[in-house]
């Protein structure tokens, strides 16, 4: 039944797509992590192309964006001979560094699971986690706590109603990047959702990356080490000496 | 002023990485220890991943060190033989450290270790430390003017052959004990991310009976090389040295150093001891609170394959 439905869709997405188009726009498709970056604040709005008369049903629509995706050991604290030890770990064979969800409704009404399953677009659906050992009991409580600790980082958000829909057409949102970005392109999904399914959706990445004396310092430690190394030592003796010279100067001075 | 960590891919205030670096630095100053017991810790607390806090730390501490050396060496505070010494020892240990951490890492059970290590070495010197300076403390007042009676029996210390002439610090010894505190410090400076001063300065004091004055600037003159040594093991094999964060630390830790050994020159030797003794077991009651109450958060996240 459920292959079936998921056949009926993949033959029912183009022909809504050829229908309805998102035209995408952002306030920035570029983040430049300088040395005083403190966060970005991007804005996505854009338009909905449509050739054919206005349907019937409300338009919704959910904004996602993902950061590069990374492998995680995630460990679990447990008390032994009364101090707390790791005990358990499960790897999470894929968890965006950053994600964020902005919807234009409560999420659970807008779209249907199988749609969230087949799209990937909640924060539950977008971390990968198979091959959980065996003993591990629940080992959806470790991707629960992935969720939980970077939620209280800023780095996975949920924006519910965020997203403005103006006359069916016109659409706006911002997210706020926090600080601590790792480098990378960011995926970022448009979906233009009817009747609690996907009738289409537009994808384009915001590059971001480090610049400057950031992005020097970065390629050589990795290209370099050695050189990076004793630079850094270099740098550390001359500061050491630099400022010691300079107190006894101001001393005898 | 936020300010962004190239390595560490974090934002964090400019301000609170001087301060922190200038209050460690005065401790540095004072009592001779490189503070990266504290230092890595605090790192750990402002969100610096653990691996980039330990690496950066040990090039930290080698310009901390630095000025600290040279204030001693002009005062002529420095033990040369001592730490020549005691610095073939430390590299050998070094080298040691990071096979060891290697394989615990592999036992996956690193971090447990650590700070397991961190509460036992810490409390057990801190409270030695502690109990013989209020007995040094309790003898001066007694008997003012009277320097401290020397242990008259030494016993295996001074059994033991390839004995060497010690001018700087009066001491006529074998050079086993200097080489083993060497390679013991730079075990635990590899596994611990520290310089190893708060274990190297007792060990002098009550292992070797060297006089208090030389101990400081000897065991710094140790440390700069076993952690620049450690730096460049870390940069060139982990990656995890950040010099942005370097700097504003040591920026920090440089101004305090000199302010913290010019304190150290007027305070007296017991009251040093007592001091360090006690913030030594105020770290240690820290971590050991950390393994015993209750985590607010049961799970923690960690780079998968690596550290």
């Amino acid at each position: 039944m459920r292959i079936l439905l998921a056949l009926l869709m993949l033959l029912a997405a183009p022909l809504h797509a050829a229908t309805e188009e998102v035209v995408l726009g952002l306030s920035q498709n570029r983040v430049s992590i300088t040395t005083n970056f403190d966060g970005s604040n991007i804005l996505i709005f854009g338009a909905i192309k449509r050739e054919t008369p206005l349907p019937e049903s409300d338009l919704h629509v959910i904004i996602a964006i993902a950061g590069p995706s990374e492998s995680l050991m995630v460990r679990k604290k447990d008390r032994r001979l009364g101090i707390w030890v790791n005990t358990e770990s499960v790897e999470v064979d894929a968890a965006p560094s950053f994600y964020a969800v902005a919807t234009s409704g409560p999420m659970k009404q807008i779209l249907t699971e199988i749609e969230d399953l087949r799209h990937k677009i909640s924060i539950p659906r977008a971390i990968r986690s198979v091959g959980a050992p065996m003993e591990i009991e629940n080992a959806q409580s470790f991707a629960e706590a992935v969720i939980r600790i970077r939620k209280d980082n800023g780095l996975y958000q949920v924006h519910e109603n965020s997203v403005e829909v103006a006359e069916q057409t016109l659409f706006r949102t911002s997210v706020q990047m926090p600080a601590n970005l790792t480098e990378g392109d960011y995926l970022t999904r448009v979906f233009l959702v009817r009747d609690r399914k996907v009738v289409s959706d537009f994808e384009t990445v915001i590059d971001v990356r480090k610049v400057g004396l950031e992005r020097w310092l970065y390629t050589l430690s990795r290209e370099q080490p050695l050189v990076y190394g004793l630079m850094s030592l270099f740098i550390a003796i001359a500061a050491g000496w630099g400022a010691s010279t300079a107190f006894r100067m101001l001393k005898s001075g | 002023m936020q300010i962004y960590l190239p390595i560490a891919e974090v934002s964090v205030n400019a301000f609170l990485l001087l301060g922190l670096g200038g209050l460690v630095g005065i401790l540095s100053g004072m009592f001779g220890v490189g503070g990266g017991f504290l230092m890595t810790p605090l790192l750990f607390f402002i969100g610096i991943p653990p691996a980039v806090a330990v690496a950066t730390e040990a090039n930290q501490i080698v310009a901390s060190s630095f000025s600290g050396v040279l204030a001693h060496l002009r005062r002529k505070t420095v033990d040369l033989r001592m730490g020549v010494v005691l610095l073939i020892g430390g590299l050998v240990g070094a080298a040691l450290g990071v096979l060891v951490f290697n394989y615990l890492k592999s036992l996956g059970q690193v971090d447990l270790l650590v700070r397991l290590c961190y509460v036992v070495f810490l409390g057990v010197i801190g409270a030695l430390m502690f109990v013989e300076s209020l007995r040094a403390i309790r003898k001066a007042k007694r008997s003012p003017g009277t320097p401290p009676s020397r242990r008259k029996h030494r016993g295996w210390v001074t059994a033991l052959p390839f004995k060497m002439r010690f001018r700087t610090s009066g001491l006529y010894i074998s050079v086993i004990p200097p080489l083993l505190i060497g390679v013991a410090v730079g075990i635990l400076a590899a596994i611990m991310g520290v310089g190893g001063g708060f274990i190297m300065v007792p060990a002098m004091i009550y292992l070797l009976h060297m006089p208090t004055k030389v101990v400081v600037g000897t065991s710094l003159f140790q440390i700069i090389f076993v952690t620049g040594f450690t730096t460049l093991l870390h940069a060139t094999t982990n990656f995890t040295v950040d010099i942005v964060l370097a700097v504003l630390l040591l920026v920090g830790g440089v101004v305090g150093a000199q302010i913290g050994t010019r304190i150290g020159t007027r305070l007296k030797a017991e009251q040093l001891r007592i001091l360090l003794a006690i913030m030594v077991l105020v770290v240690c009651g820290k971590l050991a609170l950390d393994l015993l109450l209750t985590p607010s958060e049961l799970y923690s996240l960690g780079a998968a394959g690596g550290h």
